[in-house]
């Protein structure tokens, strides 16, 4: 399978990566460069075969459905670029 | 007096105990080697000169009441993909531009729970993506070691090559690294230093900038095996922050250094013996079996059928997890924003500027491998294949084989700027052909260096062993460093 220029404008779009013309371009170029690459797997056969969910044959531990975290607003928006009064502050969303 | 940035940390260790050194003497002969080595080496993107004096000081009181952890006075660096509280934490990316996390991740606090010293924040390839550390937003490191009779630059390996250059250059006692397809084992190769990817679930990944989650793990680079078990060590064990961890007893792996190879059988899989692969790496491999036959293992011939398949179905899974992690760098959050004329130009346009080439490549193949229509063809066969690639490992297990010989690289440290493979995203894709069925597999490797190649640069050699056998590892390893010695560079910084 190959991508064409429309095709990574739009991966683009969903990626949220704004692009210009000639980096799509030499995106193109790129990606059918690695996904021609990736296309050797089709000669694995797999059938029967179980997708692996997990490397490691333990069972995910659960712990106390309870509160022991938190109360740390000022730390959590410390790093952002625009906050005020413990709000990350975007461009207007709604009209 | 000798250099004090000339001990491995196991020595370092006994004169500190001894009250021979001081913590603070230590820390600032590395504090001025960082100084005198960095513009050209370009290994640290932070030094935290303040914050190791303050710390050093701390481990030579506890070390005066005869007090101290396993690491107490012993400086040592740390990857920028780890969080350090209050200090640069970006993974060499300025998407995460001004970013000083207000936790620490739990590798590292373990280890400054162990009286360790942190000098500063040590270069990578940006998001841990890359096999040369030139897709750092702060630009490559460059590897301590020359080719004989030339002075082109060569690179470090990557991801972690700043921890690599700095190891090897003796500017820390050791440090933190991480591996998703090789990031801790090739730098190590390149670098004549002692690298280990423990099995996926022995050291915590909370706090550690997550690339793809099922695949990364966390590391020392280290200048010996001695050195690499002691911070292992330190850094391995259960988490309650990562669900991941695995909640098995931590051995001491230092004790297993000297034990004997005798009963032990070691597999060299064919698969591996590539076409064109350079004869210096066939001799070495060769040469390694060799050794550990003389120290009492049986070498055997075995079959990893599906080899050739772990680096396309790696460029599926870790392309497909990455796009997923790296959707939170959005500019609202943490680091860059780039003002846009609503929001969703404002998330485009951040990202656009804030990661790399190398990282929007990877977002994007990971993107439309996830993509409606896609996800069947690509990314559950590359799960599927990876259970194949897992098998392939278990059934050598089964038939006997206690730990796996293999080479580490295809080649020596290539030049910075390599024309070839910067043209080519693949070309240097196959540079992890040999170290990335370990992490689809979940499996320890130690990267081990055993020898020099005709122009004069370090080679290095791979053990791979079954989950949670790290000992396994560090005692084949340390046979091959008996034999085949510890290699340092030449200083020409």
């Amino acid at each position: 399978m190959s991508v064409d220029l429309a095709t990574v404008k739009r991966v683009a779009r969903l990626s949220r990566i704004a692009v210009t013309d000639e980096e799509a371009e030499r995106m193109m170029g790129e990606l059918n460069g690695i996904l021609g690459f990736v296309e050797q797997l089709s000669e694995v056969d797999v059938s029967g075969v179980e997708p692996m969910t997990s490397v490691t044959p333990i069972t995910m531990r659960q712990r106390e459905d309870a509160v022991t975290d938190g109360d740390k607003a000022a730390d959590v928006v410390a790093n952002a670029p625009n906050a005020d009064q413990n709000f990350f502050l975007v461009p207007k969303v709604v009209e | 007096m000798t250099d004090l940035t000339s001990l491995t940390i196991a020595a370092a260790r006994d004169k500190l105990k001894a009250r021979e050194i001081s913590a603070v003497e230590l820390t600032e002969s590395y504090l001025n080697a960082i100084d005198a080595a960095n513009g050209a080496l370009n290994a640290y993107v932070a030094v935290t000169p303040d914050k190791a004096i303050a710390m050093a000081k701390t481990s030579d009181a506890r070390l005066a009441e005869g007090k101290g952890g396993a690491l107490e006075g012993i400086p040592l660096g740390v990857k920028d993909l780890f969080a350090t509280e209050g200090v640069h934490t970006q993974a060499c990316s300025h998407i995460l531009d001004g970013f000083q996390p207000k936790y620490e991740s739990t590798v590292t606090g373990k280890l400054w729970g162990e009286g360790a010293v942190m000098l500063g924040k040590l270069n990578m390839d940006e998001f841990a993506m890359g096999s040369s550390n030139e897709s750092s937003y702060y630009g490559p490191v460059v590897n301590p070691w020359k080719a004989e009779g030339s002075d082109e630059k060569l690179v470090p390996g990557g991801s972690s090559g700043g921890s690599a250059a700095a190891v090897a250059a003796h500017l820390c006692a050791g440090a933190t690294a991480t591996d998703t397809g090789g990031s801790i084992r090739q730098p190590a190769a390149f670098t004549g230093t002692v690298g280990i990817k423990p099995t996926y679930g022995r050291c915590s990944r909370f706090g550690i900038v997550a690339y793809a989650s099922s695949l990364d793990q966390a590391g020392p680079i280290a200048r010996d095996v001695r050195d690499a078990a002691i911070l292992l060590k330190s850094m391995a064990g259960v988490d309650k922050k990562d669900t991941t961890s695995v909640d098995l007893p931590v051995p001491d792996y230092e004790a297993a250094l000297g034990q004997s190879l005798k009963g032990m059988r070691i597999g060299i899989p064919k698969e591996y013996r590539l076409d064109g692969m350079p004869e210096e790496i066939e001799k070495l491999w060769a040469q390694g079996a060799e050794w550990l036959k003389d120290a009492g293992a049986e070498v055997v011939e075995i079959s990893l059928p599906h080899t050739k398949y772990a680096l396309p179905a790696y460029y599926i899974v870790a392309p497909a997890e990455a796009s997923s992690n790296l959707a939170r760098y959005d500019g609202v959050r943490y680091g860059l924003r780039a003002e846009g004329r609503d929001i969703a130009d404002m998330y485009e346009k951040t990202r656009a500027s804030g990661f790399g080439k190398e990282v929007q490549r990877r977002i994007m193949i990971g993107t439309y491998v996830l993509s409606a229509g896609y996800y069947d063809a690509y990314y559950l066969k590359a799960q599927k294949v990876r259970t194949l690639i897992k098998r392939d490992f278990e059934n050598a297990f089964r038939a006997g084989v206690d730990a796996i010989l293999a080479p580490i690289t295809p080649s020596s440290a290539f030049a910075i700027g390599d024309k070839e493979l910067a043209a080519d995203p693949v070309k240097m894709y196959l540079q992890d052909v040999f170290t990335i069925t370990l992490n689809l597999a979940g499996l320890p490797g130690i990267s081990v260096p055993a020898g020099l190649d005709n122009k004069g640069l370090p080679l290095g050699l791979q053990v791979i062993g079954k989950p949670f056998e790290e000992e396994t590892l560090f005692k084949t390893a340390h046979v091959i460093e008996q034999a085949a010695g510890t290699f340092s560079p030449k200083v020409w910084w």
